[in-house]
């Protein structure tokens, strides 16, 4: 198992390299001059110019610079922020957190409601639970969820009532974030209502980031299921007479989970991509709103680190999705 | 095998390949549904300016956010009612439809040919050229496509051909992947062999021995590759960065709809539906050909 990790950590070194090569090669492929960018409209004296380029290291040959911004990666300096001036890892830090709580609920109802509905569609091949909740599922996995979000907002906010539009909680509402997670701090402030507010912010937006997720593991679960029914092992345990119960809850689902498991881990890039539309319409302060935000700010700095943060968060998870994968399935390890 | 056997020309077997295949597509009645809207969406594409009854950019300032024909205000002359400055919803939305299909075609254009011409290099030739192709291709997919796609366009500036040019390179590496994984199958073949032994050089071999026996999983993923790239550009459009106002881009009319949403349902209600119609009708015909070309995967 040891070799096993080991194996996997080594890989990823080319690939986080890879990584800071096209976040670093970014800003230095775009058309204009990077120190007149920075400089703004009022422009620079060619004095400054020299000056601010030597300061920022844009006179030294490429690879030069590409080892310095590699130095600084590794130093924890990602930065600054030409908006806001403020260093581009506090503001990741500070937004994190809500994408984080926004994703977890969206992969949490994704898995709660798709797991058991792929089970039963294939438990039940061909009846009209399965036709129906297949049908729905490619639904899902056709929306374009920008507009499902204007959708429920027109419905639950419009005519209902029932949820606010936008935001992660009523102004009316103020406390310190003690973690940053909206639903614990709202909980540890101990304010009437705070909790509830917290919630009802919540829900449209991870309803509508869990949409695709849903669909996608709802299929796959369904599908796995079918492949580990027609198994020998099955059809043994059937034979030996073992309840229907048993034999779908112990043998066929455990090994159905395998790949499902490896489905929910896929989804954050699903999620990352979908938490930039859903943040955006539903103005949550996420590192979604963030990155478009800063896009359309032409904030280079936090563009750029906010790119390489994102992808290698998505590479930590597929990492620990592959060594999941290790764990439950010994067959892999050993190839 | 009896040694009547009947020689088919060229054309019989090529005749029989596609009775087979629309044999296994029609089993599937989603399948032939989504052939049947796209066929369709086709035809609005092409005859759009037959069909429109007015013409997209036309802002008539007596009918501002006129509601749908059969709500209360609303007027024959627009059917599905008007946008914030007078234009005609269903004209925009017919126009729309040359757009989608036109991203479509593009994206997949490019992704395929860049894709295919990549896969097939690192297939055929392995070793050190297969290694640093496929290392570039793995490190483009560890970004979540869509906020790569956002980071070039902001890169080479937002507008149509921008967004479709950054959606391509995003998908290329799927392409690349399924045809290196095909031809890797291929080169063990002995059909292989022989064509080399006869002396073909290597790029008849590529590309005329191999490549057409790597199609089926490339046809498939090209599929859901246009239906994503419909979604991906509405979404571009829709954040602001990819077709620019006023083209009557499906996503781009979404993002100038969306201060109405609470006032006028219908500015925001069609072009969605436009959309989600469109890319369901891809995905359920992609389904199909999956079926039809790949008799290895279960029909389930």
């Amino acid at each position: 198992m040891v070799r096993f990790i080991l194996s996997k950590l080594l890989f990823l070194i080319p690939t986080f390299l890879g990584i800071t090569i096209i976040a670093f090669g970014f800003v230095r492929i775009l058309p204009g001059d990077p120190v007149l960018l920075m400089a703004g409209e009022r422009g620079v004296t060619p004095e400054r110019h020299a000056e601010l380029s030597a300061q920022l290291g844009f006179d030294r040959p490429l690879v030069m610079q590409y080892l310095e911004f590699l130095n600084r990666l590794f130093h924890g300096d990602l930065g600054n922020s030409l908006v806001t001036k403020k260093p581009v890892l506090t503001e990741f830090l500070a937004l994190f957190p809500a994408t984080v709580e926004l994703a977890l609920f969206a992969i949490i109802i994704a898995t709660v409601i798709g797991v058991p509905v792929g089970v039963l569609a294939a438990i039940k091949r061909g009846s009209w639970f399965d036709q129906v909740s297949m049908t729905a599922a490619l639904v899902g996995f056709s929306m374009p969820i920008f507009w499902w979000g204007l959708l429920l907002i027109i419905f639950f906010s419009g005519i209902l009532g029932w949820t606010p539009v936008s935001g992660r909680i009523d102004l009316l509402y103020y406390f310190p974030d003690a973690t940053g997670f909206m639903l614990i701090d709202s909980l540890m402030s101990g304010q009437e209502g705070a909790f509830t507010s917290a919630v009802s912010h919540l829900i449209l937006p991870s309803v509508v980031l869990a949409t695709i997720p849903l669909a996608v593991i709802a299929r796959q679960t369904r599908s796995a299921m079918l492949e580990v029914m027609g198994e020998d092992y099955v059809r043994t345990a059937r034979a030996k007479g073992m309840p229907q119960r048993r034999v779908i809850g112990v043998h066929a689902l455990r090994n159905a989970m395998i790949p499902v498991v490896t489905t929910i881990g896929l989804q954050i890039g699903v999620l990352m991509a979908g938490a930039i539309l859903t943040e955006t319409i539903f103005s949550w302060p996420g590192i979604g709103k963030w990155m478009i935000d800063s896009i359309s700010r032409r904030d280079y700095p936090v563009v750029q680190s906010g790119l390489l943060l994102i992808a290698g968060m998505v590479m930590v998870v597929n990492l620990l999705v592959d060594l999941t994968y290790g764990l439950i399935n010994p067959r892999i390890r050993a190839s | 095998m009896s040694d009547t056997t009947v020689k088919l020309s060229d054309a019989a077997i090529r005749r029989r390949m596609l009775a087979e295949f629309w044999f296994y597509f029609s089993q599937n009645r989603g399948a032939v549904a989504g052939l049947v809207v796209f066929a369709l969406l086709v035809v609005v594409a092409i005859f759009a300016p037959l069909l429109a009854p007015h013409g997209a950019a036309t802002q008539y300032r007596d009918a501002l956010l006129l509601p749908p024909v059969w709500q209360e205000g609303g007027n024959s002359r627009f059917l599905l009612g008007t946008d914030a400055v007078g234009r005609d919803m269903l004209s925009r939305l017919i126009y729309g439809a040359q757009y989608s299909l036109f991203i479509g075609i593009v994206v997949v254009s490019i992704a395929l040919v860049g894709g295919i011409i990549i896969g097939l290099v690192a297939g055929f030739f392995r070793g050190w050229v297969d290694a640093i192709i496929m290392r570039v291709m793995d490190l483009i997919l560890a970004f979540p496509s869509l906020l790569l796609a956002l980071v070039l366009v902001a890169v080479l500036g937002p507008g149509l051909t921008n967004a479709m040019i950054a959606i391509a390179i995003v998908y290329q590496p799927h392409f690349a992947r399924l045809t290196r994984a095909a031809v890797m199958g291929e080169m063990e073949r002995e059909y292989v062999t022989a064509a080399r032994v006869a002396g073909a050089g290597n790029m008849r071999l590529m590309f005329k021995t191999i490549l057409p026996n790597c199609l089926a999983p490339l046809i498939v993923q090209a599929t859901l590759s246009f239906s994503s790239a419909v979604l991906d550009s509405a979404a571009l459009g829709f954040l602001g960065m990819g077709a620019q106002p006023p083209t009557p881009e499906w996503g781009t009319m979404l993002a100038e709809a969306r201060e109405f949403i609470l006032r006028a349902w219908w500015v925001v209600t069609f072009p969605g539906l436009a959309i989600l119609t469109s890319v369901l009708a891809i995905n359920l015909m992609g389904d199909g050909l999956r079926d039809a070309l790949d008799p290895k995967l279960k029909r389930s």
